[in-house]
Order: structure tokens, then C-alpha cells, then sequence
């Protein structure tokens, strides 16, 4: 049991994290609070998505010729269309959720033949984080609206507030 | 449609499926630095056009040559984002664009009305982002793409909601709560994407579908249909993940709730038609079984359910928002059939809610820019006082319950049969329940607008108005479209037929 814990750290972090971001959303009553939680729960799908990525003794998505010790010649052309399958590759290597190892398909490469992490989550992750990014600062200008108007971020002042004011154009 | 289409250039009907993204997107930038509202809008209805008439070519490409596959920048499928525009999402894509279009018109006056001055231009780019987002969802082949173009369309439409504070402070915590349970949904579905990717290791829908059926025993694919379906379901307003629906429609600046209401939960709703028969399929035992005890069951409830609820409501738009949340009851009660016929109803009453509810919500704003009405008991004689808009509301209305001569008669009768096919005479029996309790709220409704009392002016006149003609305009053509349409019902139904058989193809391939 200890051994399969300690084999998916990851996966428990991410799980920990995202229960915590959930609890945080549902619990409390404070509108900040409650955003701080909506992101903790979103950065543990962040967190999800580069853990897939990541292959054991891959190294990162760099082309050859930009890193060390790969042969001096190397098109960009080449190594630009070998990244980019990704789909194939990384069908044979995910049974077991880990990403992709990307080689070469040239031969004279062979011996260079290089292990890398799957880039595509990372990508993927950056455009996740703007568009997380994006709902958090809608997010807290609402609260900020929100308190200007109300004068309180606490959800149960507010719908006080909104009751009252709700019962009293139903009596007029 | 094919004389409209045939008189682009060929570059831009080839490039079509970019270019109705693009131009919305674009256009919000020039939208957002207009000195003034009028500009704003004259930006946006240019913009409008433009994507519309786009997607109408699209259309008509589809239909004469079958499925179109657009490869964004060149880069081939399965590898590069794809967009790929079948029968299924043509009926979003006409639903969108047509919808986009009138409600666009609706909304120079409206947005005159509700919104300062300042703050219009504004609005109307957000209002284009939003568009954007939501044809980018229905036309793209990509998953992740899909989630980006769903959080797009989102994040702008909590910020549509939220300003509807000029009127009503209460906009700003439907908005929030809007934005709390859209992110939850949207980031579940990212969490099953992320799943689909680990055990396929593409995220092309197509791709995905092809290499699915192997893996089916795999937990982790199981899991990841959880996630989906829950996620969807939120963006959809299935009905116990409804809660965030009603406040944001009745808050909401009226344009935006009918614009809202005839597309944003239509695209979620396609897109769970999506990942349910194309993605995923319908003979797998996971998703089998969600039909009957998830999809048919909920529906169920939620028709019934959120009906009820409907008709003790005070606040006009706050029951037409619950009414919303059971007709989407039907559509997953026509899902839940997993047959073509029952997709297939499930696609017309999609088409005839957006038209019922786009000239209802329509009408009430009309109501409400004249006469700044709220409750029900606002509208008493309203019969006299604005007879355009009240003969628009209560086609609408009747629609809304199915009666015949009316488009809402057709949904809800294939609907029937459908069900009757599967041998399910208890969806029957629900259906005709819950069409009897929308009658009774549609009757109160109506009942203040033609039997009580009208409003007296100081000197005991009954008060005129006419809501502004470019009000009137697209909200009678939704009206008159709804009757047209029960005349005239080949076209609707050819269409919803085609997307059924399109789902289900899609699951062979």
C-alpha cells in the first residue's frame, strides 16, 4: 500500500490539493475565500496535466542542436515536425500515463537518440493558467463590485441584505 | 442559403471555418476603443453579419458535401487543431448565428436602456468574445481547444451577467455564483480531458473515438466520462447542477438573457451529444447506462421538478429562467433514449427552444424598457397597453407548452414517439405532466396580460407604448418563426435528422 503511495506522490498531491480547493469553495462563507479556493482546485488539474508529461530519465523538449552533445548538423525543419507528433508516439507509451518518448526519425540520428518529456501538457497547461488567470481577476473585480454595492464579502450578509430588501418591495 | 453562399469569393468560404471565429474576436478589439455605444453596436452587428454569413455558407457545405475538416494553420489533424463541421454542429452553428443576429438587433435599444453610457462599447465586446467563444466550441474537433473556447465564451458571459448591476445589484452575485459553479464545470471537463489524453495520448476527437473502443475496460476512461458528463452537465444546467441558471438569467441585461438562454446551455448540451456518441459510444457499458439511469431519470425529474418551481415564481424572468432548466429535462430525456429518433428530438426541441424562449425573453424586455416591469403582476393588461409585443409573448408562450399550430407541438410529439419507439409509455406520461404544469404557469402569465386590468396613466387613460421597432422586428420573427415552422416542419426536421444520424455515425467510424 505504502509502495503504490509512494510510487503515485504526484497523483496524492494533486488529489490532496484538489479535495482541499473543493472543501475550501464549499465551505466558507467569505467570496476571497472562496476564489483563493477555486484556484487551488484548478492548479491541481495543473498540476495533473505536467505530471503526465513527464518521462522518466526524458529529458526536456529542446531541439538537439540547442542542447548539449547531440551532433553539431540538424535541421530545424526536422526536428520541428518530430515534435510535433505527438499524437502516435505518445499512444504507445500512455497505457501506463506517462507521456512520450519523441525520437528521431532520421537515422543518421540513431545514435543520438534522445528521451524526451511529452511538451504538449506543458503547452497545453500554459493556456489552461491564462485562462484560469483570466476567471480569478473577473472573479475578484466582481468581489470588488460586490463589496462596493453591498458593503460585505460574507455570502450570508449579502443574501440578508438581498431579502430585505426583496421582502420589503413585496409588501408595498 | 446556396445563393447567399455562392456569392463569397472562394477564399473565404474555403476559409470559412477560421474566418467565423476570427472576425467576432477580431471585431470585439475595435468594439472595445468605440467613442461611443451606438458605434459599439454598429461594430458588433457588422461583425454579426459577417460570422453569420459565413456560417450559412458552412452550412450549406455541409450539406451538399458532408463533413468539413479545417485545419487550423496548415497543420494536419491529428497532430494541429482541427475544426470539423458535420451535420451535428450545423444545427449549433444556424442556431448561433441566426440567434446571434437577431438578438444583436434587439439590442441597440435594450442596451440604451440598461447599461451607462460609458461602459456600452464595452458591453458589446464582451458580448462579441462571448460569440466567438461559443461557435468556437461548436465547430472545433479538438478537445483542449474545445475547454479554451468554453472557458472563452464563459468568462465572458459572467461579465455580460454581472452587468446587469446597473439595474438590479443582484447581478453581481448571480455573476459570482455563475462564475464559481462555471469554473468547477469547465475545469471537471478539463480533468476528463486530461484523463481521455493519458489513455490516448491524442486529443483529437476523432482520433480519440478510433482509439477508445480498445481501451474500454480501462478505469481510467471510465473515469474520465464521469468527469465529463458532470462538467458538461454544470455548463448545460442539467437539473440538479441547475442552481447557478436561474439568478443569472433574471439578473442579467435582457439582451443578454435571450441571447443566453437560446445558445450558451444549447452548446453545452451539443457538446455532451458530442462526447457522448462521438467520443465515447453509445454500446459501451459506462455509457449505457448513464442513458436510462442518469440522462432519462434526471431529465425526468428535472421537467417535472424545475416546472413546478416555474409556477411559483414572482419575478417574470425568474420563471421563465426554471422553465428553461425543465425544457432542458427534454432534451436529455431525449438523449437519455440513446436512439437516432430520440437525438433527433432532442436536436428539434433544441432548435424550437431557442426560438420560443428567444422571442419570450425578448418580449419581456420590450415590456420592461417601457415600463420597467419585474413581477408578474406587472404585465395586468399589458394586452392593451402593448398589443405588438404581447401577441409576440403569447405565441411564444404557447409554444412554450406545445400547443399545436405552434413549433413547441412538434418537439414535444417527437419527442412522444420517440419514447413510444423504446417501449417508455412513463416518459410519455411525464411529458404530458409536465407540458400541463407549463400550461398552468404560461396561463398566469397570460392570464395577467389579456384578462386583468390595464394600467391607468395620472388621468385614467390606459397607457400606450410601443416598444422601439428594432425590438419589434427580430421578436417577430421568432414569433412568426414559430408558427411558420409548424406549417413548414421539413426543413427543422431534415436538419435534426441529419444531426442525429451524424452523432451516430460518428460512433462507427
Amino acid at each position: 500500500m505504502i509502495e503504490i503511495l509512494a510510487e503515485r506522490f504526484n497523483f496524492m498531491i494533486v488529489i490532496i490539493l484538489m479535495m482541499t480547493g473543493l472543501y475550501a469553495v464549499v465551505a466558507t462563507g467569505n467570496l476571497v475565500k472562496r476564489l483563493v479556493g477555486l484556484s487551488l482546485f484548478q492548479t491541481s488539474v495543473f498540476l495533473l496535466y505536467i505530471t503526465i508529461g513527464k518521462v522518466f530519465g526524458g529529458q526536456p523538449p529542446i531541439l538537439p542542436e540547442y542542447g548539449a552533445g547531440y551532433g553539431e548538423e540538424g535541421g530545424y525543419g526536422e526536428g520541428g515536425t518530430a515534435m510535433t507528433d505527438h499524437g502516435g508516439a505518445a499512444a504507445n507509451s500512455a497505457a501506463d500515463a506517462m507521456g512520450a518518448a519523441v525520437q528521431h526519425p532520421d537515422p543518421a540520428y540513431a545514435s543520438a537518440e534522445a528521451i524526451y518529456s511529452n511538451p504538449l501538457p506543458h503547452v497545453l497547461i500554459l493556456t489552461a493558467i491564462v485562462v484560469g488567470v483570466a476567471t480569478l481577476a473577473v472573479g475578484l473585480a466582481l468581489v470588488v463590485r460586490i463589496r462596493e454595492t453591498y458593503g460585505t464579502i460574507e455570502d450570508e450578509a449579502i443574501n440578508r441584505a438581498d431579502y430585505a430588501v426583496d421582502s420589503a418591495g413585496r409588501n408595498t | 442559403m446556396e445563393f447567399l453562399a455562392s456569392l463569397l469569393p472562394a477564399s473565404l468560404s474555403t476559409h470559412a471555418p477560421a474566418i467565423v471565429v476570427v472576425a467576432p474576436l477580431l471585431m470585439a478589439a475595435f468594439a472595445a476603443v468605440m467613442p461611443n455605444g451606438r458605434l459599439g453596436w454598429a461594430v458588433t452587428l457588422i461583425a454579426v453579419i459577417f460570422s453569420a454569413l459565413m456560417a450559412l455558407s458552412i452550412i450549406s457545405d455541409v450539406q451538399t458535401g458532408g463533413v468539413i475538416s479545417y485545419a487550423m494553420g496548415g497543420w494536419a489533424p491529428p497532430a494541429g487543431i482541427e475544426f470539423r463541421i458535420d451535420g451535428l454542429n450545423a444545427v449549433l452553428l444556424l442556431v448561433i448565428a441566426v440567434l446571434g443576429l437577431l438578438s444583436v438587433i434587439y439590442a441597440l435599444p435594450s442596451v440604451a436602456d440598461e447599461i451607462a453610457e460609458d461602459r456600452q462599447a464595452l458591453f458589446y465586446s464582451a458580448f462579441l468574445v462571448c460569440f466567438a467563444g461559443l461557435i468556437g466550441v461548436a465547430i472545433t474537433g479538438d478537445a483542449f481547444n474545445m475547454f479554451v473556447f468554453l472557458e472563452i465564451s464563459s468568462i465572458s458571459t459572467y461579465v455580460l451577467v454581472g452587468m446587469g448591476a446597473d439595474k438590479d445589484r443582484r447581478a453581481l452575485t448571480a455573476a459570482y455564483n455563475y462564475l464559481i459553479l462555471g469554473t468547477i464545470g469547465a475545469t471537471f471537463f478539463v480533468i476528463g480531458v486530461g484523463f481521455l489524453y493519458m489513455a490516448t495520448g491524442t486529443l483529437n476527437m476523432g482520433d480519440m473515438a478510433s482509439r477508445l473502443p480498445d481501451i474500454s475496460d480501462s478505469r481510467v476512461v471510465q473515469a474520465a466520462f464521469a468527469f465529463i458528463i458532470v462538467g458538461l452537465g454544470l455548463k448545460a444546467a442539467m437539473f440538479p447542477l441547475h442552481l447557478w441558471l436561474p439568478n443569472a438569467y433574471a439578473y442579467a441585461p435582457n439582451f443578454v438573457t435571450s441571447f443566453l438562454a437560446s445558445t450558451a446551455t444549447k452548446v453545452a448540451f451539443y457538446t455532451l451529444v458530442r462526447f457522448m456518441f462521438d467520443v465515447f459510444w453509445p454500446e459501451a457499458p459506462f455509457v449505457e447506462v448513464s442513458f436510462l439511469w442518469v440522462f432519462a431519470i434526471l431529465g425526468i425529474v428535472g421537467m417535472i421538478v424545475a416546472s413546478v418551481q416555474a409556477v411559483f415564481q414572482d419575478d417574470a424572468r425568474r420563471l421563465l429562467a426554471f422553465s428553461s432548466v425543465g425544457q432542458v429535462g427534454y432534451m436529455m430525456l431525449g438523449l437519455g433514449m440513446g436512439t437516432v429518433a430520440g437525438v433527433s428530438a432532442s436536436m428539434l426541441h433544441l432548435v424550437n427552444h431557442a426560438m420560443m424562449k428567444g422571442a419570450l425573453f425578448m418580449a419581456l424586455g420590450a415590456f420592461a424598457i417601457r415600463f420597467g416591469i419585474r413581477r408578474i403582476s406587472d404585465l395586468n393588461g399589458f394586452a392593451q397597453s402593448m398589443p405588438f409585443t404581447s401577441v409576440a409573448f403569447t405565441i411564444g408562450g404557447l409554444s412554450l407548452v406545445g400547443v399545436p399550430m405552434t413549433v413547441g407541438f412538434w418537439s414535444k410529439w417527437y419527442l412522444g414517439v420517440a419514447a413510444l419507439e423504446n417501449g417508455w409509455w412513463w416518459a410519455v406520461a411525464a411529458l404530458i405532466l409536465s407540458s400541463l404544469i407549463a400550461l398552468a404557469y404560461v396561463a398566469r402569465m397570460l392570464a395577467a396580460i389579456w384578462v386583468a386590468e390595464p394600467h391607468h396613466d395620472r388621468t385614467g387613460a390606459i397607457a400606450h407604448a410601443r416598444a422601439p421597432w428594432l425590438m419589434l422586428a427580430p421578436m417577430w420573427v421568432l414569433a412568426i418563426a414559430n408558427i411558420w415552422f409548424f406549417f413548414q416542419p421539413d426543413f427543422l426536421i431534415s436538419m435534426a435528422n441529419a444531426a442525429a444520424e451524424a452523432a451516430f455515425a460518428g460512433a462507427t467510424r
